[in-house]
């Protein structure tokens, strides 16, 4: 069975619904605290899949996500390489993203080279944004056209030089964009809930294995998630189709 | 060496928050500003060398993609520079992280007077120095937890000083002996010197309990003799105080109303506690009341929920933000601290201020806009920061509340009936168990906040008591207590809150009858604290946990995972002895009954003369249309939704009724809905309260109203009287009598008495049991005018109802959104001429006489008759009356709904105002598909219920009155007048 571990700890607080959209999706699962990581007593290596919860990880102070990517680059960026490079599965959402981006994993393992910065609203904004997908490598989103799902941060406006969204366009990483909700891609505020350059709300790595988007997935798991599920009908809880697409994978090529 | 590092954002790279403060200054100044950049300060007080400096600017404090840095000052053009840092000693959380951080990454500890602090400088082009001035002091720093200062160009390019607001105390820790046999003028001078908030009766028992030969040998013995030590005599006021001993609540009163006079003997244990025993006695779903931090009741078979409401005024008056940030994060702790703790599901906030738009005489310290700002911001970052939705909350405005505002802050969680085999709500500690502190450290902050809450507002009000909550430290102390509890580490828990550990531990020895607490264990955030402040300190963050001696090693190891600070203060004990050691010596030596028992209740007199007003004659209304949407954009009905945009109401996953829902997700939702486990179909519906302006006539009615209100609300989405509880948060001006001080402090007081009387006649006609509560009682304030003089201004008494229904399906929630043209519409309940201290009259500045009465017979065949509606399937969308009457609820019905209303005003028989605008209680307007009209009305038999039309397609609302058509309007028209008061601020 496919086995996923959620990072837990010093200010990650979504690990709860972010584990149970993996049960729903058929995967056992274990919430391990960073420091369990740190110190051994568990090994990123018995999974398959790694999901970096959103949260307020070190309360979002000096750079979203940036305090624990450091914490993890500092201790235990051998075991987060050799998890990667075996072809395993990783999501980060929200300030898991905002971690991942600052970490450097994505876009790509190097020097950073893109982020995630305050909304132009200079505000944290909770509001159900419309998305488009298509296109991507990302094994994540397989499937999706439309995605609608909330977005809940302060910092999350993917900023990154020309070259580098060029390259991204080019290796088909982008791979998820607010749109309006008839699909249309030129998306102003609010349908742009942070100014994001492009649009862009999540991306993947070159491999289409590692995904990091800010829309909350694990926050739609039901239909009476939907804020309007009480007068529209709504068959089910569309972000669960994210975790079943990136267990039915793993079930298939790693385990 | 000390460095001052500065980081802002690359050209190119906008910081949205620097524009976001330019535009403040033009909405609030009326400053022509062109331009802000912000410059993050960090000021490194540590000694590290020049490739260790490098490495953590790099790669801590500078986003290579978006940021540049230095040691010496970024270079730019300005006008002037406005810089705004921490005062010593007060919580700055991004210097704690960033000291965490650089110590993560050089693998270095900071020694202990090393630390890093932050501040922000904001570069301003346009204004004079004057202006830049004003900035500072009316937006940017609040001089009660900040400094600023404003330089020039010029003086900025001469160079600025580094700034490092370390705490030096400087001075020894001592302990005070204070000799009691005093006169009465010294023992009254003593309290007041100290802002003890004892009487001089308290201060008689406590000179009589230390010269009881018996006392003054038990504590030779221990090194003390027969004077007081400063220590105890601080802990007496504190577990004296208002805060925690309610005294006013427990006074003897001698009501007088007329001719007749009443002896109540406890406000509370009169009415609040008498009507909670009695539900208690026909519920089984009641678990657990009164006693404990929060109140107790069941979800469903293996799980119970807590619910706690507190208000936090005081210090939300002095520092808005610190004052609602300490105040969320505070009540947090209440429901983790309730059993054996639990975990949180929700919090909701109400802001109860001053017009954010007074342009009146007075001149409170910070303008009601400013405070209610900071107020939404600190709950902002407590709830978000936590993890916890903050899925509802109110507001309210009244020119009362302009010095002192109301600041109410509610914490829901969830515990599992059993764990390892014990009922999760009951505590326990032996003689032995271990004193454990858990979570942040221990400093100057918050000393006094309890007794201060004793006294009226005013300009003495000390900066001691600010503090700022630290969210981050506590979530990490949350996620520790929930996995030691369910490991069963521990059978004991509370929360360090009013009167820090004086108070926690001092309650907490009651359970084993004593204890010995050694403070020279408590970890502090800077040295020469005296122990009577270490004692009575109110630092936040902090849990007290009961804990065998055999276990601390196993908790020790999971406080080190979840990097959560824990200390062993001493141990419980059943010695009868409340007993504190400081560096080996006796500081604090009383008998645990003294402690508790030993004061005398206060006797107080009320009287109730209320100034009879009467109705006033109305003039023709002109224009229904016009004042339809000039009552929709009065601030006390206006959306807020620009407060709730910036909660995170939706994490933890179980998000089902938002607050604001409909059509474009926009409409006022009536409660929230959350389903706090995930696999399980249960819910709560959650929602408040509040009406203070009916108590211009008879707080009876106020109480009343706001008790229906609350329960109304939860029944809109779903709730029903099977299963509702209560909080109830008292808000009161001071009620005690004093002839030249409070002349009407007895009419106060017996407006007390009727809210009171109300609550109970209510809460026990409607079966739904207050299972928790506070009440604040000094909402007076001091504020001068432009003059100088000096006004007193005090609250409306106030009470605020916190309802919880628990909700046995959320599948069959529905929302306030009219859904379908052809549905039906009703109004349930009767509508009456019941315009007194109403929002119409209020707009007229009229208060009148007629003030809603609520029967209580009606109202609960109403409830029952509606949630019946409800869970039989026949209802599409339900919506209360409440601030504004029926049009303002009918139009919101409307425009959520993107529908529109044809209404027929006829049937209610009253003239077209009275029928729009008039506040009966007991009322629902709700809309039923065509095909189900027959089974809605069967059902309602025995209800007052009128059909008023139908839902139609054209988005219009064309309403019918006595003679003809009266309102046609497009309901985008009214939506836009509704949102525009306040829009996204």
């Amino acid at each position: 069975m496919v086995k996923t571990i959620i990072m837990t700890g010093y200010g990650i607080n979504c690990d709860y619904e972010t584990e149970h959209a993996f049960r729903l999706a058929g995967s056992e699962t274990d919430k391990v605290h960073v420091n369990e990581l740190i110190n051994g007593k568990k090994r990123l290596e018995d999974y398959q899949i790694l999901a970096l919860p959103g949260g307020f990880s070190y309360g979002d102070d000096i750079a979203a996500g940036k305090i624990l990517a450091n914490k993890m680059l500092a201790n235990m960026s051998a075991q987060v390489k050799q998890f990667l490079d075996d072809g395993k599965l990783a999501i980060g959402i929200c300030n898991g993203f905002q971690v991942m981006m600052k970490y450097a994993f994505l876009p790509r393992s190097g020097p950073q080279e893109a982020t995630l910065t305050f909304n132009d609203s200079g505000k944290f904004e909770d509001r159900w944004v419309y998305m488009k997908s298509g296109g991507s490598k990302c094994i994540w989103t397989k499937g999706i056209d439309q995605l609608y799902l909330p977005v809940r941060h302060g910092e999350g406006k993917l900023v990154a030089p020309d070259s580098v969204i060029q390259r991204l366009k080019d290796n088909s990483q982008i791979v998820l964009r607010y749109c309006s909700p008839d699909g249309s891609l030129d998306a102003k505020y609010p349908l742009n809930p942070n100014g994001s350059t492009d649009g862009i709300a999540g991306i993947c790595d070159e491999t289409g294995r590692v995904f990091g988007l800010m829309p909350h997935p694990e926050g739609f798991l039901y239909p009476t998630n939907h804020p309007r599920w009480t007068r529209e009908s709504v068959p089910e809880g569309a972000g669960l189709r994210l975790f079943r697409n990136a267990v039915e994978y793993a079930e298939k090529e790693l385990v | 060496m000390t460095e001052r590092l500065e980081v802002r954002f690359k050209k190119g790279h906008p910081d949205a928050r620097a524009e976001y403060i330019r535009s403040k200054i033009q909405d609030y100044l009326s400053i022509p500003v062109s331009n802000v950049e912000r410059v993050d300060i960090y000021t490194i007080d540590a000694a590290l060398d020049d490739g260790q400096l490098e490495k953590v600017r790099t790669e801590i404090f500078t986003d290579p993609v978006t940021q540049e840095s230095s040691y010496s000052p970024l270079a730019s053009e300005f006008d002037n520079a406005i810089e705004v840092g921490f005062l010593p000693g007060v919580k700055d959380n991004a210097g704690d992280t960033s000291q965490n951080a650089i110590g993560d990454l050089l693998k270095i500890g900071f020694k202990k007077d090393e630390a890093v602090y932050t501040s922000v400088q904001y570069r301003v082009t346009g204004g004079s120095r004057e202006d830049a001035e004003r900035i500072a002091k009316e937006l940017l720093s609040n001089d009660s937890i900040e400094h600023s200062r404003v330089n020039t160009y010029a003086e900025w390019k001469q160079g600025l000083d580094i700034i490092v607001p370390k705490v030096e105390l400087g001075r020894e820790p001592a302990v005070k002996k204070i000799d009691l046999q005093l006169d009465d003028a010294a023992l009254e001078k003593l309290s007041a010197d100290r802002s003890l908030a004892l009487t001089l009766e308290d201060m008689h028992v406590i000179r009589d309990y230390f010269s009881k030969e018996s006392v003054v040998e038990e504590r030779k013995k221990v090194g003390l003799g027969d004077k007081v030590t400063d220590v105890e005599l601080e802990v007496l006021a504190q577990t004296q105080s208002e805060h925690c001993k309610h005294r006013i609540f427990n006074a003897m009163i001698a009501y007088k109303d007329g001719a007749t006079v009443e002896k109540v003997d406890s406000l509370f244990n009169t009415y609040v506690k008498k009507s909670s025993k009695e539900i208690e006695a026909t519920k089984d779903w009641i678990v657990s009341t009164f006693w404990d931090n929060a109140g107790v009741a069941r979800l469903n078979e293996d799980w119970n929920y807590v619910a706690k409401c507190e208000t936090h005024n005081s210090p939300s008056a002095l520092d808005p933000y610190g004052g609602s940030i300490t105040g969320i994060v505070g009540v947090y702790r209440d429901p983790m601290g309730t059993g054996i703790g639990s975990k949180i599901v929700a919090g909701t906030y109400g802001f109860c201020t001053g017009s954010p738009f007074y342009n009146g005489e007075l001149k409170p310290r910070l303008h009601p806009k400013r405070l209610l700002e900071g107020v939404i911001e600190g709950v902002k970052d407590g709830g978000n920061k936590s993890g916890i939705p903050t899925p509802y909350g109110l507001t309210f405005f009244d020119s009362g509340w302009i010095g002192k505002p109301l600041i109410y802050v509610a914490a829901f969680g969830i515990m599992p009936r059993e764990v390892n085999g014990w009922p999760s709500h009951t505590k326990e500690i032996k003689p032995g168990d271990a004193i454990v502190m858990v979570g942040g450290r221990v400093g100057k902050d918050g000393i006094h906040g309890a007794t201060e809450s004793s006294l009226e507002g005013g300009e003495w009000i000390t900066a001691g008591h600010v503090q700022i909550g630290d969210p981050f430290t506590q979530k990490k102390v949350q996620d520790f207590v929930l996995e030691a509890r369910d490991a069963g580490m521990y059978k004991y828990i509370t929360d360090n809150g009013a009167g820090g550990l004086s108070s926690s531990v001092g309650e907490s020895a009651e359970f084993s009858n004593g204890c010995e607490l050694h403070l020279d264990k408590v970890p502090l955030k800077y040295a020469g604290l005296d122990p009577w402040e270490i004692l009575v300190s109110e630092s936040q963050e902090r849990m007290t946990i009961a804990v065998n001696q055999d276990k601390l090693g196993a908790l020790r190891e999971l406080a080190d995972k979840h990097a959560v600070e824990m200390s062993v203060l001493g141990t419980f004990t059943d010695s009868g002895k409340y007993h504190v050691i400081y560096n080996g010596k006796t500081v604090a030596y009383m008998g645990m009954s003294f402690l508790h028992e030993g004061f005398p209740q206060m006797q107080l007199e009320a009287e109730w003369q209320p100034e009879l007003e009467e109705e006033p004659s109305l003039g023709e209304v002109k224009d229904h249309a016009a004042l339809l949407k000039s009552m929709l954009a009065r601030e006390n009905i206006a959306s807020k939704e620009f407060i709730e945009r910036q909660y995170d109401h939706e994490v933890q996953g179980g998000s089902t009724i938002k607050p604001f829902i409909g059509a474009a997700n926009d409409g006022p939702g009536d409660a929230a809905v959350i389903k706090p486990l995930l696999d399980r179909k249960e819910g709560l519906a959650i929602a408040a309260g509040i009406n203070p302006k009916y108590s211009k006539i008879d707080a009876y009615n106020m109480a009343a109203l706001a008790l229906d209100e609350a329960i109304r609300k939860v029944i809109s989405v779903g709730g029903s009287l099977d299963h509702i509880s209560l909080n109830d948060n008292f808000c009161w001006p001071n009620s005690v009598y004093d002839a030249e001080k409070n002349p009407d402090g007895k009419h106060k007081l017996a407006q007390l008495v009727r809210a009171n009387k109300a609550l109970y006649d209510y809460t026990t006609a409607f079966g739904t049991p207050c299972i928790s509560g506070k009440d604040s009682m000094f909402i007076d304030s001091n504020i001068k005018d432009k003059d100088g003089n000096s006004h007193k201004v005090s609250g409306l008494p106030t009470i605020q109802f916190t309802a919880v229904a628990r909700i046995a399906d959320i599948g069959k929630c529905i929302s306030m959104d009219a859904k379908k043209a052809g549905d039906a519409v009703y109004v349930v309940g009767e509508t009456r001429d019941e315009l007194g201290a109403s929002e119409y009259y209020e707009m007229l500045g009229h208060v009148g006489k007629n003030v809603p009465v609520l029967d209580k017979n009606n109202a609960r065949t109403v409830y029952k008759g509606v949630a019946k509606a409800i869970h039989s399937g026949l209802v599409a969308s339900c919506h209360g009356c409440y601030r504004g009457g029926l049009g303002i609820a009918l139009a919101q019905v409307a425009f959520a709904g993107g529908l529109g209303l044809h209404i027929d005003l006829k049937p209610l028989k009253l003239d077209d105002v009275r029928a729009l605008y008039s506040e009966s209680g007991g009322r629902f307007v709700v809309t039923v598909p065509a095909d189900k009209k027959n089974d809605f009305e069967l059902a309602m038999q025995g209800v007052a219920f009128t059909h008023l039309g139908e839902v139609t397609g054209d988005a219009r609302i064309v309403v019918t009155g006595a003679g003809g058509e009266i309102i046609s309007e497009d309901v985008s028209e009214l939506k836009s007048a509704w949102q525009s008061t306040f829009g996204w601020w």
